[in-house]
Order: C-alpha cells, then sequence, then structure tokens
C-alpha cells in the first residue's frame, strides 16, 4: 500500500459570519496533493486562494469536509500538536513576508528551531545554512528593516524551509517584489522541490505558475481548473541546476 | 517553557521599550520603596518611644496625686474633690518597709520646683528642677559622667548641693568644669557636685535638662513643706512591678482610708503598662504606613498589566508569526509573563535599593529602623503583583489564534 497523499481535502468549505450576511469563501473544494508535488494556485481576488491556503497550513480550520494531513484528520489534533505540525511539517511563507521586528535574519530563521527545542551551536548552523541555501549567507545579521524586499522574502523562505518540513506553503510570495527578486525566490522553491519536498504556492503571475507541475484554477471557492503541466516524481519544468545565483 | 531562550526574547521586548519599562518599573520601584521606608519610619518610632520609656526605668511605678486622666499631679483635679489630696514623706516610709509592701525596692520622693539657675551672669531655667531622695538616681537609671551623686549623709544634712544634667551644665557652663562651682538658684546658692551621663533627648522631651537636689535641701529653700508632687516606686524586678503596684495601691488607699478604690486621690503608672500600650498602638502604625506603601505597590501593579497589555495588542502580529512557525501556547505565555515579572523584579531590587537608601535619612523627626521581614515581603509581592498581573495579558496573548493574530492591524 503506498504513503497517503500529503494533503487530502474532501469536500472542505469555509463560511465566515460576517455581521448578519456570511461569506461562503471556499464552497466545498477537495483536492488530493501526491508528495513532490508542486502546485500552483491562482484565481480572481476573492476567490478563496488565501483561505485555501490557511486551511491547509493548519492556521484556520474549515467548517466542513475532513482535511488529512499526512493520512491524519487535522480535526482531531490538540492545540499542542498543531503547533508542532506548524512547526515541523510546515512552512509558510507569507505575501507581506512577516518577519519579526528589531530582531535579526539569523534569530528570525532560529526561532522555528527553538520552538522546536533545538539549542546550541547546531541551530545556528542550521539557520546560516538555510540562510545560504537563499543566497542571504552575508546578511544574516541584518535587521529585517535593513533588507530589500527580496531579501526579506528570502529570509521568510529560510525560515520557512530550515526545520526540513515536507510541505511549503507560500501565499503570493512574489506579490510585492519585482522580478528580479522573483526569480531569486522562485529559484528557491524550484531547487526545494527537487529535494523532493511538496510546495504549495498562490500566485497571480502565469509566469511564476510555470514553474509549477501543476495549476489549480479557483473560482467562486470552487476548482474551476486543474491541469498537470509536468510529472510529479520529476524536476520542476523551470529547474536550472544550482549555480551560485542570486548570492545578493 | 522557562529556559534561557525565553528570557532572551522578554529581556528584548523589553529593551525595545526602554522608556515604557522604565516607568512601568518605576511604578514598582515606588511601591516597594515606599513598602520599606514607611514600614522602618513605623518601626523607628516605635523604637524611639519605647527608648524613651525605657529610659525612664522599665521596673518603676510613679504615683501622682489625683486621679489619672484627669490631670496629673492633681492640677486639674475636678469633681468629687473635697478633701486636699496628699503625697506625704509618710507615704513613702511606709512603702519602703518592706513587710508592708514586699515587691517594693525603693519609693523615692519627688518635688519638682520650677526655678531658674544662674552661674556667673549666665542664666537658665531646667525644663525639671526635682527634689528627691538618693535612691531616685537608680530608679530613673542615671549614671555619673562627672563627680558624684548626692547620698544619705547630704539628704539628712540638707546639704545644698545639686547634681545637673548635661543640657544644663551646657546652658550654664558652656566647655567649663561645673563640678565643684556654685550656682544661684532662685538666689540659693548650691554646690555642683556631679553631673549625670547623657541619656538623650527623645523626642520632644529632653531627658538631659535636669537639676536633681535633695528633697529636704529643695524644701527648705524653694517649694517649702507640702505634699509630693510623686512617688517613685522601683520594684524590686521587671516581673514584680504588677505585684508592686498592687500594694503600692492597696497601702495608700488604707492610709488615705479610702475604702473604694474609684475614689482613690493618687494613681500609679506603671511603666510597663505604658509601654505595652505604645507598643500596641506603634504596631498600629507601622501596620497603617504598610498598608499605605501596599497600596501604591498595587497601583504599580495595575500599571505592569496596563503596559502589559499594550504590549500584547502592540504585539498582537507577531504572536500570530511565532504560532505560525510552531509556538505553544505556553512558549507565548512565558514570554509575556516573563517579561511582566522581570519588569516587577527589576524594579523591585531597584525599590529594596531605593528603600535601604532612603532608610538613612531623618524622616519626619523619625530615624527609620529597616525591618528585614518588610524588605523580603515588599521585594516578594512585587514579583508576585508581577506573575499576577502579567498572566491576564499573557494569557490573552497565548489564547488567541494564530489566524486571527496574523490579520489583527
Ligand atoms: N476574516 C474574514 N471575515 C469575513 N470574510 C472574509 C474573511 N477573510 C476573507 N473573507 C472573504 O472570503 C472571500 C475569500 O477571501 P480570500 O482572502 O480567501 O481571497 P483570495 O483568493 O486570497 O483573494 P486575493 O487574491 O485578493 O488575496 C472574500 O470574499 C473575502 O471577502
Ligand atoms: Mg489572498
Amino acid at each position: 500500500m503506498a504513503a497517503p497523499p500529503v494533503i487530502s481535502l474532501s469536500r472542505v468549505t469555509k463560511v465566515y459570519d460576517a455581521g448578519r450576511l456570511s461569506v461562503h469563501a471556499v464552497r466545498g473544494i477537495s483536492l488530493v496533493i501526491e508528495r513532490g508535488d508542486y502546485v500552483a494556485i491562482m484565481g480572481s481576488s476573492g476567490s478563496g486562494k488565501t483561505t485555501l491556503m490557511n486551511i491547509i497550513g493548519c492556521l484556520d480550520v474549515a467548517t466542513s469536509g475532513r482535511y488529512l494531513l499526512d493520512g491524519v484528520d487535522v480535526r482531531r489534533l490538540d492545540d499542542e500538536r498543531l503547533a508542532a505540525v506548524r512547526n515541523r511539517k510546515i512552512g509558510f511563507v507569507f505575501q507581506s513576508f512577516n518577519l519579526i521586528p528589531r530582531t535579526t535574519a539569523l534569530h528570525n530563521v532560529e526561532l522555528p528551531l527553538i520552538y522546536a527545542g533545538q539549542r546550541g551551536p547546531e541551530r545556528r548552523r542550521r539557520a546560516s545554512a538555510a540562510l545560504s541555501t537563499v543566497g542571504l549567507g552575508s546578511r544574516m545579521h541584518h535587521l529585517p528593516s535593513e533588507l530589500s524586499g527580496g531579501q526579506q522574502q528570502r529570509a521568510a523562505i529560510a525560515r520557512a524551509i530550515v526545520t526540513n518540513p515536507a510541505i511549503i506553503l507560500a501565499d503570493e510570495p512574489t506579490g510585492n517584489l519585482d522580478s528580479v527578486s522573483t526569480q531569486d525566490v522562485l529559484g528557491v522553491f524550484d531547487q526545494v522541490n527537487a529535494e523532493g519536498r511538496t510546495v504549495v504556492l498562490i500566485t497571480h503571475e502565469p509566469d511564476v505558475a510555470n514553474h509549477a507541475k501543476r495549476v489549480v484554477q479557483l473560482r467562486d471557492g470552487q476548482v474551476m481548473e486543474d491541469v498537470r503541466q509536468a510529472p510529479v516524481d520529476g524536476l520542476p519544468p523551470r529547474h536550472r541546476a544550482r549555480t551560485q545565483q542570486g548570492v545578493a | 517553557m522557562f529556559s534561557t531562550e525565553s528570557l532572551r526574547i522578554a529581556v528584548s521586548g523589553l529593551i525595545a521599550n526602554r522608556l515604557r519599562s522604565a516607568l512601568t518599573m518605576l511604578g514598582i520601584l515606588i511601591g516597594v520603596g515606599a513598602v520599606i521606608i514607611l514600614v522602618a519610619v513605623g518601626n523607628g518610632s516605635s523604637r524611639t518611644v519605647q527608648k524613651r520609656i525605657e529610659s525612664l526605668g522599665t521596673n518603676t511605678l510613679t504615683v501622682f496625686r489625683g486621679s489619672f486622666g484627669r490631670g496629673r499631679g492633681g492640677r486639674a483635679f475636678v469633681g468629687t474633690q473635697s478633701r486636699q489630696s496628699q503625697l506625704s514623706l509618710g507615704d513613702v516610709t511606709a512603702l519602703q518597709n518592706k513587710a508592708n509592701a514586699p515587691d517594693v525596692a525603693s519609693a523615692s520622693p519627688v518635688v519638682n520646683a520650677t526655678v531658674t539657675a544662674t552661674y556667673q551672669g549666665a542664666s537658665y531655667s531646667p525644663q525639671a528642677f526635682v527634689g528627691t531622695a538618693p535612691t531616685y538616681f537608680t530608679a530613673r537609671a542615671f549614671t555619673v559622667a562627672e563627680g558624684r551623686f548626692f547620698d544619705q549623709s547630704d539628704y539628712d544634712s540638707r546639704a545644698r548641693v545639686v547634681v545637673l544634667g548635661q543640657t544644663v551644665v551646657g546652658q550654664l557652663f558652656g566647655t567649663q568644669d561645673p563640678v565643684g562651682a556654685t550656682v544661684q538658684v532662685n538666689g540659693v546658692n548650691f554646690a555642683v557636685i556631679g553631673v549625670t551621663a547623657k541619656k538623650g533627648s527623645n523626642g520632644p522631651q529632653d531627658q538631659d535638662d535636669v537639676a536633681l537636689a535633695p528633697l529636704t535641701t529643695v524644701q527648705d529653700h524653694l517649694t517649702g513643706v507640702g505634699s509630693l508632687n510623686q512617688i517613685l516606686v522601683q520594684a524590686a524586678s521587671r516581673k514584680q512591678t504588677t505585684a508592686a503596684q498592687d500594694e503600692v495601691t492597696s497601702l495608700l488607699l488604707a492610709r488615705h482610708r479610702i475604702a473604694d478604690p474609684t475614689q482613690a486621690d493618687f494613681s500609679v503608672l506603671n511603666q510597663a503598662t505604658l509601654l505595652q500600650t505604645s507598643a500596641a498602638t506603634n504596631r498600629v502604625f507601622t501596620v497603617l504606613l504598610g498598608a499605605v506603601a501596599a497600596i501604591s505597590l498595587l497601583v504599580g501593579g495595575i500599571g505592569v498589566m496596563n503596559i502589559m497589555l499594550v504590549t500584547v495588542t502592540e504585539r498582537t502580529r507577531e504572536i500570530g508569526i511565532r504560532k505560525a512557525i510552531g509556538a505553544r501556547r505556553r512558549d507565548i505565555l512565558s514570554q509575556f509573563l516573563i517579561e511582566a515579572v522581570l519588569l516587577c523584579v527589576a524594579g523591585g531590587v531597584a525599590g529594596v535599593g531605593a528603600g535601604l537608601a532612603g532608610s538613612h535619612f531623618k524622616i519626619v523627626g523619625v530615624h527609620p529602623a529597616v525591618v528585614p521581614y518588610s524588605v523580603a515581603l515588599a521585594f516578594g509581592v512585587a514579583v508576585a503583583v508581577g506573575l499576577f498581573f502579567g498572566i491576564y495579558p499573557a494569557n490573552r496573548a497565548a489564547s488567541l489564534r494564530p489566524i486571527d493574530a496574523l490579520r489583527y492591524e
């Protein structure tokens, strides 16, 4: 028997109660994502992409439907276990970077390891290795306010991958970046996916979606289209063998 | 999770808002400092009063004319007074009789004279000019600084000798040696034979502003023979003062032919009772001062809570980020709790320093005496305040759902 899919959603809905009227942000989405896949979620504004991503990332819970993460129903997990899942299984990258202010890039990247209970020089080594992976090795003692947008986003990605999570989730990671920074960031995602990790990202840009192996189109909280661009177990379509690119 | 990590996070949180942290600490500092200083003031004043009373002699009883509470020495005597209230030398002799009063060690007659003493142009009116017997010195715990005290033969021979307290010496003689000199007391020559050792001026009453002469001499030359103002009775020991008081009372009632003790024409003041009463009063005083200070500590605590709530609100987004990358409830809880407790510990340490430093100064005429337990208590309460007032904001932060915290603007 094969391992269960890493993400399995069936008839998931999310209803927001905004005063008297309720908003159906997600209306019954069923989606299965295999280990090693690279999925781009697209759709117009308000189509429920972020809502779906927050559910997948265990930051929010679905109103109804079932979500199995590695075969485990997340509803069964208590606070403590959910924190562990967010810490070790999932790496989340936000559109607005969300680095902790007044805290160096290195310390930001160390945080997930701190919450994982790791201490000492090994923690520091792993954090700086993650920063080198995203090409920020020389900037790790800088504060977020001293970094460019692209650098901040790469620091945020370093923080997402530092615990070696099986899944990387990114909500419009390139939404606030110029084309050069976008290429840097996508290079990192391609690399991470090439290492066998599952990547799900939200984007509005077809160029970005072209990096993925599969593109899912949402509209009005439902899946409109689900197109595979490359096989799950191959390399990402735009992957280039990693040279020392983007060391800023 | 109390680790160096959460401590570091909390410290950097405090440093990020230096001024605000310092002001919040100030609230705790003032509270802790106030508790220490005010309790020290209460304790200091209690000690002062106690010392003052002890310097009167702790195992002594003072017999006054008239009823105590209606005025001392019969001066403000009103009501049922039909007979002249008298304390006589006969009373003194009766009290000295061991068969009548076994618990009495000595009884000294006391008359007070209002006099002006002059010496080579300098003149001075001592607060107390006492005519008494030699036993008075031991009962009042006077010691010789210079010369000698008058003795029984001076008393019997009605010698015109006087013993001066340090204040009187200073006023009349300055730096000269008084022993052997002759002073005029209301125009009568007295030879100065001794000086009492300094007793200190505790409070309003200067115990060294005194001159003492034999009762016989004083009655001959200054007051005339009349009633004594007081009889100073010394009990055989501190434990025997109550028994001595009973003996004195019943003996004098019998001698004055008074059947009903409530109609007594004299009153007996027990120094030990006075001490106990004043100790009790001072305890109340100290507790009240402490309570006032404790309120300021409470106010400081509310300040901590207020600031922590602001901090939590300000950092809601940060809390969301931390939760999104795997912080558990207790990680967030301990981060903010440690921050609150740190504020209070720092404020408490500074407050203890300020309190100890402040206790070196004389405050409203009292030398504060620091009570060790008040330091420990104030500091302990400060830390407890941090925990108590930190728990609510910290818990509020820890209970935030990650998605709500991240969405917070
Ligand atoms: N907290 C909320 N309370 C009420 N309604 C919400 C909330 N969050 C989102 N919505 C609504 O749910 C719908 C889906 O929102 P969502 O953020 O998932 O859209 P999106 O696809 O991410 O859009 P965009 O591309 O603009 O980011 C929208 O109509 C939005 O107004
Ligand atoms: Mg969105």
